[in-house]
C-alpha cells in the first residue's frame, strides 16, 4: 500500500501548524500513534530537527517498558522532552484504585495536561488522535479550536474546507492539531512496519504476569497493583493494542509476536482497539464529555 | 491487502428521512468495519434511542455526538473509514437540511464522488436539486444517484427509470462526468453489497462494487508544476530549502522554475526528503526543494514552472458560500486564506445571489448564512492562483472574520478581473511629503467616533478653528454633510454603513495625501470599518478620537430630536437604540464629554497630537 498521500497530508498539516504557531508542542504519549506522529514530524522538517519540544503528561502509572522506550526515542530524535505530573493529585494520593478511573483520569490526565499547557503557554498542541478511534473523534476538526480553559465546543467548530486551516486565535485560546486524523489503526501498523519505526515491546505478544478483572486481563507490571482477595498473577501470552496507565489498560490474549502477525491480526480483528480502555466506557458519551473538558 | 485504486473520498447527500445514515451504517456493517464491541454498544443504543424497534438502528452508529442522537439528526460532518480488499474509503457524512449547507460544502470540498440519495416514493425533490448544485459547485464530478426505499415501491423498474431520467435531465448543466443510478433498500441491504433478488431487472453493479471500481483519475498530475511554499527550512547557513506540498504537475532536479508573485527565476537543485534526494516528485507529495540560485522566497509564495507560470492578480470574480450568522458586508475587510497565503480582502460587489433550490439569480446587497453568491473580490496584494475549475487547492479560499477569527466564507475563484492587470497606480512626481512641507505641517486624519449627540462635531469644529488660527490647512468631513452629496445614495443598514465609511476613509486619505489635516466626524459604529480606515494610512497618521459619552447623556441632549424619533420607532437602525456601537479598544485619544467641556476635550487632542512639520 502506498502511503504517499496519507504521509504527505500529515506532513502538510504539521508544517502548516508550525508556520503559524508562536509556541507549538507535540504531545508524546509513547504509544504507537505518538511514534508515528513523531516520525512524520521529523520527516516534515528534515534536515532540521522539529522546532518544538515533546510533552509527556506522566501519571506515574505507565508501564515500565514505556519509560525505557521514551528515553531511547527522545535521545535519538535530538528533541527536548518536557514531562509533567499533577503533583497536587499525587500529593492527594489520587491513584486508579483509590478514586475510580473517571476521577483519576480527570485529575492525572486532563487536569495535568491543562496545567502543563498553561505553565508553558503553548498555543498549538499536536495530538495523535485518529478519527476512526471513537464516535466523537470522527467529528473533530484537524485543527480543533479550544477556548480559554481548553474547552472544546462540538457545536461551535470552525468549518474546515479543502486543506485550508484557520489558525487564527487570541491570547489564552489554543489549537489542538491532529495530523493523524485520516489514518486508521491498520494504516498505523502498516506504516510502522514499512518505516521500521521503533515501538514499545508491549505491543508484541510475550508471556506476562496478568490477573483477570471484570473480564479484562490486567498486567501486574509492578508491586503497586493491589491484588484483590483470591487473585494470583498468572503467566499468559498476551499483548496490548493500545497503551496507557497499566492498571487501566487491558491486554488481549494473542500470540502475535511480530509486526506481520499484528497486521494480520488487526485486519481480522472483531473488537475495536479502545475496547481495552476502561476510561472510554465509564459513563455514557464519556469520550465526548472528556473531550469537552480538555482531554485529548 | 492489495490496493488497486487510490483511496476514494466520498460524501453522502440526503435528508434524515432518506435513510442516509442507515446506508452508511449498512456499508460499514457489510464491509465488516464494525467491531463486535461497537456492535454490542449499538444494540443497546438501538433499544434506547433507536427507531427500528428490536432491530439494529444503523443510523445511531454514524450520528456520533450525544446532542445529535437525542435529536435524531446529524448536525456536523463526521468522517467514517472503511476498507475492502480492493480499496480504502473515507466517507464524509453531512446533514441535508438547508440550514446545514455549509456542512455539506465542507464535506464536499475534499470528496471525489457524491452519493445523492433519493426516496423512491418521492422522486427528485427541491432538496435533491440543492444537494446536486452544491456538490457541483464544490467541484465533484462523479455522482451515484442512490434511489432508496425501493422496497416500499415494490422495486418498480419503471419508477426507477423515470427518476433516473429526471435526474439526468436536470443535471445536464452541472458538469458531472459520470452519473450512476442504483436501486437500493438501505434498510434491507438490496444492492448495497450483494445484488437484490427483488430487482432482477437491474444488471448494474452493487453500490459497494461500483465504489470499489470507479476510476477517479488524478487530473492534478497533468497540469504544469505548482507548489505553494509553506515554510523555509534553514537548519544552518549551508542549507536553504522551501517546504510545501505539490499541488499540480511534477518536478525534477534541473527544471526551470519561477517564484510568484515576484517573478524571479532559478533551477531546481535538489528534491530533499527524509529518505534522501528524489529524482522526481509529483502532485500530492510533500517535499523540500533547493534552488541553484539565491532567490528571495517566503511563505505564501508559489513555485511554478518557469515556462507555464500560474496567473497573478489582486481582483477576482468568485463564488462565495457564506457560513456565518453575521452577514457578509461588501466593503468590509476580511482575511482571505488561499493555499499558504493570507491577505486582506474586500468583497467589492455582489453580482448576484444564487438560489440553491431553483438556481435562479437574485439581486442582493449582502449574503446571509448558507447563501451562495457570485462576487467580485479585491485583495491588498497580488497572489498567484488557478481557477477553481482547474485546481481545487489553488483556487479555493476561506474568509476569516478579523475580529472573531471565525471562518465565515468559502470561495472558489472563477477568473481574475481584467481591470486588475490593466489599471496601474499612477506614480505622481509631486508627492505627499513635498505637499506637506509646502503647507508646513504634518498631514493627519483625526477620526472622531462616538454615538449621535456625543459631541463629535462640536469638538471637531473647535479644533478646526484653533488649527486654522494657527495657520494650518484643514478640512472637516462631517457625517451629515457627506450624506447630502457623495453618500446620498446610502441608507442606514449595516451594508450601507460599511460603504459609507469606506468612501469617507478613501476621501480622507486623498486629502491627507494632498497635505491637509482632515477631521472626520462620523458615528462609525463598527470596529472593523475603523480598522479598515486606519490601514489606509501610514503608521501614526491616523488618530482615533473616541468621544465616549453615555447613551443616556446623548439621549438627554438629543439636539436633532433623533433619539425621540428612534424611540417612537420612526427611525430604523439608529445607533445605540436598535443598531449596535462597538467602542474602540485602544483609541489614541479618549474623551469624556459629560465630564469635560468641549474646550477641554479639544486641548486634550492638541496635547496628544503634534501637527508641526
Amino acid at each position: 500500500m502506498s502511503f504517499n498521500k496519507l504521509e504527505s497530508e500529515s506532513i502538510e498539516i504539521i508544517r502548516e501548524a508550525v508556520a503559524e504557531a508562536v509556541n507549538p508542542v507535540m504531545l508524546y504519549s509513547i504509544g504507537k500513534d505518538s511514534s508515528v506522529m513523531l516520525h512524520l514530524a521529523r520527516k516534515a522538517f528534515y534536515p532540521a530537527t522539529p522546532p518544538f519540544p515533546l510533552l509527556h503528561v506522566d501519571t506515574t502509572w505507565k508501564f515500565r517498558d514505556m519509560y525505557i522506550h521514551r528515553e531511547k526515542v527522545v535521545a535519538e530524535s535530538g528533541m527536548t522532552l518536557i514531562t509533567y505530573t499533577n503533583t497536587d493529585g499525587q500529593t492527594a494520593g489520587v491513584t486508579p484504585f483509590t478514586h475510580g478511573s473517571s476521577y483519576y483520569t480527570d485529575v492525572m490526565k486532563t487536569e495535568a495536561l491543562k496545567q502543563a499547557l498553561d505553565l508553558h503557554s503553548f498555543d498549538v498542541v499536536f495530538g495523535g488522535a485518529r478519527r476512526d478511534e471513537e464516535k466523537s473523534r470522527a467529528k473533530e476538526r484537524i485543527f480543533s479550536f479550544r477556548s480559554g480553559g481548553h474547552r472544546w465546543d462540538p457545536k461551535m467548530q470552525r468549518p474546515e474546507l479543502w486543506n485550508l486551516y484557520n489558525t487564527r486565535i487570541r491570547s489564552g485560546e489554543s489549537l489542538r492539531v491532529f495530523p493523524l486524523s485520516n489514518w486508521t489503526e491498520h494504516d498505523i501498523w502498516e506504516y510502522i512496519h514499512k518505516e521500521r519505526i521503533p515501538i514499545v515491546p508491549l505491543y508484541l505478544a510475550k508471556e506476562r504476569p496478568v490477573v483477570l478483572r471484570g473480564g479484562i486481563w490486567i498486567m501486574v507490571d509492578d508491586e503497586r497493583l493491589p491484588l484483590e482477595p483470591g487473585e494470583t498473577p498468572q503467566m499468559r501470552v498476551v499483548r496490548f493494542r493500545t497503551l496507557g496507565c497499566y492498571p487501566l489498560t487491558g491486554a488481549i490474549e494473542s500470540s502475535a509476536a511480530t509486526l506481520e502477525d499484528i497486521i494480520a491480526e488487526t485486519f481480522k480483528a472483531r473488537v475495536s482497539e479502545r475496547q481495552g480502555r476502561l476510561i472510554d466506557s465509564d459513563q455514557p458519551g464519556s469520550m465526548e464529555k472528556k473531550k469537552q473538558e480538555g482531554y485529548f | 491487502m492489495t490496493t488497486i485504486h487510490s483511496p476514494l473520498r466520498f460524501i453522502t447527500c440526503g435528508s434524515v428521512d432518506d435513510g442516509k445514515s442507515t446506508l452508511i451504517g449498512r456499508l460499514l456493517h457489510e464491509s465488516k468495519s464494525i467491531f463486535d464491541d461497537q456492535l454490542a454498544a449499538l444494540e443497546s443504543d438501538s433499544r434506547q434511542h433507536g427507531t427500528q424497534g428490536e432491530d439494529i438502528d444503523f443510523a445511531l452508529l454514524v450520528d456520533g455526538l450525544q446532542a445529535e442522537r437525542e435529536q435524531g439528526i446529524t448536525i456536523d460532518v463526521a468522517y467514517r473509514f472503511f476498507a475492502t480488499e480492493k480499496r480504502r474509503f473515507i466517507v464524509a457524512d453531512t446533514p441535508g437540511h438547508e440550514q446545514y449547507t455549509r456542512n455539506m460544502a465542507t464535506g464536499a470540498s475534499t470528496a471525489d464522488l457524491a452519493i445523492i440519495l433519493v426516496d423512491a416514493r418521492k422522486g427528485i425533490l427541491t432538496q435533491t436539486c440543492r444537494h446536486s448544485r452544491i456538490v457541483s459547485m464544490m467541484g465533484i464530478r462523479h455522482i451515484v444517484l442512490a434511489i432508496n426505499k425501493m422496497d416500499l415501491v415494490s422495486f418498480s423498474e419503471s419508477l426507477f427509470e423515470n427518476i433516473a431520467a429526471d435526474f439526468k435531465k436536470f443535471a445536464s448543466k452541472l458538469g458531472f462526468l459520470t452519473i450512476q443510478a442504483i436501486p437500493l433498500s438501505a434498510l434491507d441491504g438490496d444492492n448495497v453489497v450483494v445484488s437484490g433478488h427483488r430487482s432482477p431487472w437491474y444488471h448494474g453493479s452493487t453500490l459497494l462494487t461500483y465504489l470499489e471500481d470507479i476510476d477517479i483519475s488524478e487530473t492534478e498530475t497533468t497540469g504544469s508544476f505548482r507548489m505553494p511554499v509553506q515554510s523555509v527550512n534553514r537548519p544552518n547557513s549551508d542549507f536553504r530549502g522551501f517546504c510545501g506540498r505539490i499541488a499540480q504537475g511534477y518536478i525534477q532536479p534541473g527544471d526551470s522554475i519561477r517564484i510568484l508573485p515576484s517573478g524571479q527565476t532559478s533551477r531546481i537543485k535538489q528534491i530533499v526528503v527524509w529518505q534522501g534526494e528524489l529524482e522526481y516528485a509529483e502532485s500530492g507529495d510533500s517535499v523540500t526543494l533547493t534552488f541553484a540560485d539565491e532567490v528571495d522566497v517566503s511563505r505564501g509564495d508559489m513555485i511554478v514552472s518557469s515556462a507555464q507560470p500560474a496567473q497573478v492578480a489582486d481582483q477576482f470574480e468568485a463564488r462565495l458560500l457564506w457560513m456565518s450568522s453575521h452577514p457578509l458586508m461588501p466593503g468590509r475587510t476580511y482575511l482571505l486564506k488561499l493555499h499558504s497565503k493570507e491577505v486582506i480582502a474586500t468583497v467589492t460587489s455582489i453580482k448576484y445571489l444564487e438560489d440553491v433550490n431553483s438556481g435562479a439569480h437574485l439581486a442582493a446587497k449582502s449574503l446571509n448564512l448558507n447563501e451562495i453568491g457570485v462576487v467580485n473580490i479585491s485583495l491588498r496584494q497580488q497572489i498567484a492562483f488557478e481557477p477553481y475549475s482547474v485546481n481545487r487547492v489553488l483556487g479555493g479560499f476561506i474568509l476569516i472574520d478579523r475580529l472573531t477569527f471565525d471562518t465565515v466564507g468559502a470561495g472558489m475563484i472563477d477568473f481574475a478581473l481584467r481591470r486588475a492587470t490593466n489599471i496601474h497606480w499612477q506614480a505622481l512626481e509631486i508627492n505627499r511629503d513635498l505637499r506637506a512641507r509646502l503647507n508646513n505641517q504634518t498631514p493627519r486624519c483625526i477620526w472622531f467616533t462616538g454615538l449621535s449627540g456625543s459631541g463629535k462635531s462640536t469638538i471637531a469644529n473647535l479644533l478646526d478653528k484653533r488649527l486654522h488660527a494657527d495657520g494650518r490647512h484643514t478640512y472637516i468631513l462631517d457625517g451629515d454633510n457627506v450624506r447630502h452629496g457623495l453618500n446620498r445614495d446610502l441608507g442606514f443598514t449595516e451594508a450601507d454603513r460599511v460603504e459609507n465609511i469606506r468612501r469617507v476613509a478613501e476621501v480622507a486619505k486623498l486629502m491627507v495625501d494632498a497635505g491637509l489635516i482632515v477631521m472626520v466626524s462620523f458615528i462609525s459604529p463598527y470596529a472593523s470599518e475603523r480598522r479598515m480606515a486606519r490601514e489606509l494610512f501610514v503608521e501614526g497618521e491616523f488618530i482615533e478620537v473616541f468621544v465616549d459619552t453615555p447613551l443616556e447623556e446623548c439621549e438627554r441632549r438629543d439636539a436633532k430630536g433623533l433619539y425621540a424619533k428612534a424611540r417612537r420607532g420612526e427611525l430604523k437602525n439608529f445607533t445605540g437604540i436598535d443598531s449596535s456601537y462597538e467602542p474602540p479598544e485602544k483609541p489614541e485619544v479618549h474623551l469624556r464629554s459629560e465630564i469635560d467641556s468641549p474646550e477641554t476635550c479639544m486641548e486634550r487632542i492638541l496635547a496628544a497630537v503634534s501637527f508641526s512639520c
